[in-house]
């Protein structure tokens, strides 16, 4: 399988995860699309650096996985700290912005 | 050659399905475990992409913590609201609309371009290599990456205090 074939199926991964981000109506469900779509793009990485026979790419990957991991847990925490002030966590319903 | 095909198209199918789980399931419980399912699939990539490292990365962060953080998040977000763990999406056809139009953006963007189809071969041990450039040349971002995660974490710790 060549290059292309990776991409195609990360690019995919990819539309799947943003078609989450878009319906969901729950916030923790919004958060488990973005962890799709950041997926796809670690696949992207991977793929690339191995089809270059270049370390450098599987490098990038080994940072971006930490990084997101602590991106969801402080999203995570962020979405505790709305339910006990809003007691939801829809996100319809979190319009305290809103002037 | 051919078990290269078969074990693409078997992890293809595999992570492309349960991805579509994660996003279609009404159990938001449900849909957490299929992630985990689709995160095995890719930790089963990159063993494909010859990235035995960060397989075993992938599986450890991701399948193991991330995980794990989020059904305690559904827990207590859940448990509380007295409903069942149930959700529904909103808006499926903007959603279709817009990711159709993302995917055929990128697959357009990179169609003209020329690919490699064989994958050149790697002198070295990978897992080694990685070791070896991440603590030389790429020191400096490895050591701002452990600053991030301690900042994470007590920034996670903050938000989670009890109040006062």
């Amino acid at each position: 399988m060549g290059l292309s074939a990776y991409l195609t199926l990360a690019a995919v991964l990819f539309a799947i995860g943003f078609f989450g981000v878009v319906t969901r109506r729950n916030t923790i469900g919004i958060l488990l699309g973005i962890e799709l779509m950041l997926n796809a793009v670690n696949i992207n990485l991977v793929a690339f650096a191995r089809f270059n026979a270049d370390v450098v790419g599987m490098i990038f990957t080994t940072f971006t996985i930490p990084i997101t991991v602590a991106e969801v847990a402080l999203g995570l925490a962020i979405v505790i700290l709305i339910f006990r002030m809003k007691r939801t966590v829809i996100a319809d319903h979190l319009d305290i912005l809103r002037g | 050659m051919t078990l290269e095909v078969v074990t693409f198209w078997a992890l293809a199918i595999l992570l492309i399905g349960s991805a579509l789980a994660v996003v279609l399931t009404k159990n938001l419980f449900h849909s957490v475990l299929y992630l985990a399912l689709s995160l095995v699939a890719t930790a089963g990539v990159f063993l494909a992409l010859d990235a035995e490292f960060l397989a075993a990365v992938q599986l450890l962060l991701y399948a193991g913590g991330v995980i794990t953080i989020v059904v305690f998040a559904i827990v207590v977000t859940e448990r509380l609201v007295g409903d069942r763990i149930t959700q529904t999406s909103r808006h499926i056809v903007t959603g279709l609309v817009l990711a159709g139009a993302l995917l055929l953006g990128v697959l357009g963007a990179r169609s003209g371009a020329d690919l490699p189809v064989e994958r050149p071969v790697i002198a070295v041990d990978v897992t080694r290599a990685i070791g070896q450039v991440l603590l030389t040349e790429f020191v400096l971002p490895f050591e701002l990456l452990a600053v991030l995660l301690l900042v994470g974490l007590l920034g996670a710790l903050y938000f989670a205090r009890p109040d006062e």
